[in-house]
């Protein structure tokens, strides 16, 4: 399990990244999180949906509540033109970030 | 399948959600634990596990509830928005706030009464206070025009407000440019027959114009016509209106009814309204034509009669003065040997009716303001606690977006709905208090019938809840609307350092309050045991007084046939069991009536006019005079039975009298003269009584006292009635037994206004009395509320340092220390606050020294006493919280959070 902070400085990334080809619902969100880490990145409820939320409110993400045949509705996020121009300088700044690491204490980003 | 909705809606109750959000909000995360639910399912998990690991994960850390909170305010919406116009919201915020803020203080109804209860204490007091003040210093007096209205006196080289003789009235009245109207007056009793038993009723002579000056109308009938105060005019009454109900059952047919008063039998014309107050007490009004006293028609006679008058539209009382003065001095140039010297003298009605009693008000009006103030300073901690619970209350509303003059308004709002309940109840107890005060001491407050709930007290009650609300509720507001979210929800709502800094310094602002109003009381009560210490000249215990009047039918007697009544009366008496000495006593009696004389020195040339004479009080008493009042004889021989109307004159001095005329030769032997009268020959000097008040006696200009015997009086002077003074024995005065030998002389002699000398002089002291029970009360308030204050304060201390103390436990320090540690904290704040107490009492109690005898304004012994009892009370506030530190568990401590 990751540090707290550098999971609090990560999560606006990561979440911007899933929405990014399509939009998703919260839950969905939270299990790919989980599924793509192998389980060392997990959301649950309590601390998801605060942040979607804090997204949604700065712009970033935009929800829209969709209704499917049989289903209950589910609130879907896509993201945002705003959205998009963090998550490419959000991106850029980690991939320095590594690089830096890498070159002071040899590790490879996977 | 679980019920994920209440769950979700349960955990967001606190934050106060606009319904559609939290709607929104609930069905997003429902669906999600639904899904999560359904997936740990699948994977193998009981349903009970299954349910258990979701609702733990919505439930991880808090972290929903205080996140969201941030993210809302971010964004900025307030929590409910109805309508869209900005007034709209403003009365909607408003609603909502009392609405909260009703909630919020029923949740809570033990801190709510205390509160309420305090703050009504405070306002009652001051309400009650202020409404005496309203009654008697600020309203205008209760007829029209009052201020017109003035008194009219005449003034000697040395005496402001003498009486004015009936001639000059007269010609003041014909003469005068600037008044519209003007009336003389003066006290007299007669004695009521034909209805009942024979009883003393208290009248007022008066001339016609009297009750027109005051613009007073009848409750029945009518007042004095013109013309029907002039002797020889047919003899009516007007009565007050309780005489009315009390002997004639307030029948209307009381018009042209007769009264028989003394010898005199009087046409009954009007009735006196039940609220005319300006001679409170007198029963019936006589025109001043009926009194057959010849000295009625001299210049030189003043009779106790004083004038009041009306100006003309405009007129201003230096206008009337210089007015009246004008005309006096005409008359001293008409009438040199009577008239010499004297001026008049007008002065406000109001004024006279309050006398001194104006600062007195204000400064109570000021100390009871103190109590109010550490009333708000109790009740300001009070909420300070409070504020603790609901720090993450705020925390969460401000997170919400609730902006910081939102929340401010929020607690405003709470502590001015405490503060105006507190006035409501503060109306009722201001109610009780004002009955209180004003039947402990009726007499000694002018205007005390006009004190009432007006509209002004009204409307300072309201002002000043409205005050104590805002100044209760300030600091614990600004303290609650800028809590740092952060902080707060870290802490886990545990209180921070500044608030007891805050408190301390509130704590010590209560002691330096109840410290002045405790040195107020203090030299209030060194006075008033100064006073009752000063020694007025007399015995005041077991002495008896008086007044005594014979039958009516005496009047027509003749002076032998009175003079023999009058020797048989004072024998009786003297003789009854019980009576150790009396005497008869006419002209001036200590403390309680003035008369003097005008003399000359018999051998120094006679001086031209009355104004260039000698003055002395003069006393009219019997030889058992001396022992009945204790009087020390200091030279000669006092009166015995043998100076009577045969003998030679002769009149007895004190010693202020001997010193003033004759220095140090010897007076015995020495003779003074009056006007038209034999020389009288001192035959022995007394000591000297206090005649004016106990307190302010020596700052009299007229001290020199002289008396004459009784029995002396000339035919033409000898009254039908008199003063007694008794001294009695045993431990209750014999006033029944003496008035069963008073009515066995003759049924129709009337005794009057019983009083022991003791009673006489507590009177006389009662403004002081009352203002001392007063400040004696507010600052037992005072004292009580402070220690109230310090020892709440410390008790939060203890409980918020306890997991402190229990470490310090733990690493060793002995419960001694402990209880050293929170006595020292308290005591600092307390002994702070006594300085600073101190140094304002010295500045304070300056306005006090009109209003306090025998001791300074920096009177030490006070001011340590007062320091001792509060550093006592202090002591044993703190002391009960520190002991109970002390018995701090380090290891339930140390758990505790």
């Amino acid at each position: 399990m990751l540090d707290n902070e550098v999971k609090r400085g990560s999560t606006e990334m990561l979440i911007l990244a899933l929405v990014e080809d399509r939009p998703r619902h919260g839950y969905e969100i939270a299990k790919l999180i989980e599924q793509r880490s192998d389980g060392v990145l997990q959301f649950h409820v309590a601390s998801l949906y605060p942040l979607l939320y804090r997204l949604e409110k700065r712009g970033l993400i935009k929800g829209r509540w969709v209704e499917k045949a049989g289903q209950r509705r589910r609130r879907f996020y896509k993201l945002t033109a705003a959205g998009k121009k963090i998550l490419v300088q959000q991106r850029q700044t980690w991939k320095d970030f590594f690089l830096a690491l890498d070159r002071v204490a040899g590790i490879n980003p996977v | 399948m679980p019920e994920w909705q209440e769950e979700i809606r349960h955990r967001l109750a606190g934050l106060n959600l606009a319904p559609e959000r939290e709607g929104e909000i609930v069905e997003e995360l429902s669906q999600h634990l639904e899904d999560r639910y359904e997936d740990l399912l699948a994977l193998g998990n009981a349903p009970e596990a299954a349910f258990h690991i979701a609702l733990a994960e919505l439930s991880e850390s808090d972290l929903l509830v205080s996140e969201l909170g941030r993210i809302e305010r971010r964004v900025g919406p307030e929590p409910i928005i109805i309508g869209t116009n900005r007034s709209t919201n403003m009365i909607a915020g408003l609603w909502q706030d009392l609405r909260h803020g009703t909630r919020a203080l029923l949740k809570n109804p033990g801190f709510t009464a205390l509160v309420v209860l305090t703050l009504a204490l405070g306002i009652g007091a001051n309400v009650a206070l202020f409404s005496v003040v309203n009654g008697v210093l600020l309203n205008p007096l209760p007829f029209p025009q009052p201020d017109q209205l003035v008194t009219l006196d005449q003034s000697k080289p040395n005496f402001d407000r003498g009486a004015i003789p009936y001639p000059n009235f007269r010609d003041l009245q014909k003469e005068n440019r600037t008044f519209s109207a003007m009336a003389i007056s003066r006290g007299f009793s007669f004695s009521l027959l034909g209805t009942g038993e024979a009883e003393r009723v208290s009248a007022r002579l008066i001339s016609a114009d009297f009750f027109s000056v005051l613009d007073v109308k009848p409750a029945l009938g009518r007042t004095l016509a013109p013309g029907e105060d002039e002797p020889g005019a047919g003899p009516v009454v007007l009565i007050s209106a309780e005489l009315w109900q009390r002997k004639f059952g307030a029948a209307q047919d009381v018009l042209g009814k007769s009264l028989t008063l003394d010898d005199g039998t009087y046409t009954i014309v009007g009735v006196i309204p039940a609220n005319f107050s300006l001679f409170r007490g007198t029963d019936v009004y006589v025109p001043i034509g009926q009194w057959k006293n010849p000295a009625l028609k001299t210049r030189s006679a003043a009779l106790a009669l004083h004038g009041i008058g009306r100006l003309k539209p405009g007129v201003s009382i230096e206008q009337a003065q210089a007015d009246l003065n004008g005309v006096m001095g005409r008359l001293a140039a008409t009438y040199p040997d009577t008239n010499r010297g004297n001026g008049a003298k007008v002065s406000s009605l109001k004024e006279r009716m309050i006398g001194g009693i104006g600062p007195t008000l204000w400064m109570l009006l000021g100390a009871v303001g103190f109590v109010l103030l550490i009333a708000c300073v109790n009740v300001n901690n009070l909420l300070l606690a409070r504020s603790t619970g609901r720090t993450r209350e705020f925390a969460i509303r401000a997170a919400l977006g609730a902006g910081q003059w939102r929340l401010l308004r929020q607690s405003l709002t709470e502590s001015l709905l405490l503060a105006l309940a507190g006035g409501a109840l503060g109306l009722v107890v201001a109610g009780w208090g004002m009955q209180a005060a004003l039947s402990v001491l009726p007499t000694t407050l002018p205007r005390a019938a006009e004190v009432g709930l007006d509209s002004r007290v009204l409307i300072f009650t309201v002002l000043i809840s409205l005050f104590t609300g805002i100044i209760s509720g300030l600091a614990p507001a600004l303290k609650t609307s800028r809590w740092r979210l952060s902080e707060t929800l870290k802490e886990g709502g545990r209180g921070a350092s500044s608030r007891s800094r805050a408190q301390g310094a509130l704590v010590a602002v209560e002691m330096a309050l109840a410290v002045v109003l405790l040195i107020g009381a203090g030299l209030m009560i060194r006075s008033l045991s100064a006073l009752w210490n000063v020694d007025p000249g007399f015995r005041s215990d077991s002495v008896l007084t008086f007044s005594l009047s014979l039958s009516p039918a005496m009047n027509a007697a003749g002076p032998g046939a009175t003079r023999a009544a009058l020797r048989e009366l004072s024998d009786r008496i003297s003789s009854t069991p019980g009576v150790r000495a009396a005497s008869f006593s006419a002209g001036a009696v200590p403390l309680q009536g003035e008369d003097d004389l005008f003399f000359w020195i018999d051998g120094q040339p006679k001086p031209v006019s009355q104004s260039e004479m000698n003055m002395a009080l003069v006393y009219r008493v019997e030889p058992g005079y001396l022992t009945a009042m204790g009087i020390p004889l200091k030279q000669g021989r006092f009166f015995s039975n043998q100076d009577d109307e045969r003998s030679q004159q002769v009149v007895v001095i004190d010693e202020v009298f001997a010193r003033k005329y004759f220095g140090d030769s010897n007076p015995v032997g020495k003779r003074i003269r009056q006007d038209g009268q034999d020389p009288q020959q001192i035959v022995g000097v007394v000591g000297h009584v206090k005649q004016w008040s106990i307190d302010s006696d020596d700052s009299q200009s007229l001290q020199a006292q002289l008396y004459e015997p009784f029995r002396q009086l000339s035919d033409n002077s000898l009254p039908t009635g008199a003063g007694v003074v008794a001294l009695y024995n045993g431990p209750a005065a014999p006033l029944d037994s003496i008035r069963r030998v008073v009515q066995n002389h003759n049924k129709q002699n009337v005794i009057s206004r019983p009083h022991t000398m003791t009673e006489v002089i507590a009177d006389t002291l009662a403004d002081r009395r009352f203002s001392m029970i007063l400040l004696e009360a507010f600052a037992l308030v005072a004292l009580l509320l402070a220690s109230l204050g310090l020892y709440g304060v410390i008790s939060y201390l203890v409980g918020q340092r306890t997991h402190e103390l229990g470490i310090r436990l733990a690493l060793g320090a002995q419960r001694r220390d402990v209880l050293r540690l929170i006595l020292n904290h308290g005591m600092k704040m307390a002994l702070g606050g006594m300085a600073l107490g101190l140094i304002a009492a010295l500045g304070l109690t300056r306005l006090l020294t009109k209003m306090i005898y025998g001791v300074s304004t920096t009177d030490p012994a006070t001011f340590v006493i007062v320091s001792l009892l509060l550093t006592t009370v202090a002591l044993l506030a703190c002391f009960i919280p520190a002991l109970r530190a002390t018995k701090v568990d380090p290891l339930v401590a140390l758990r505790y959070e």
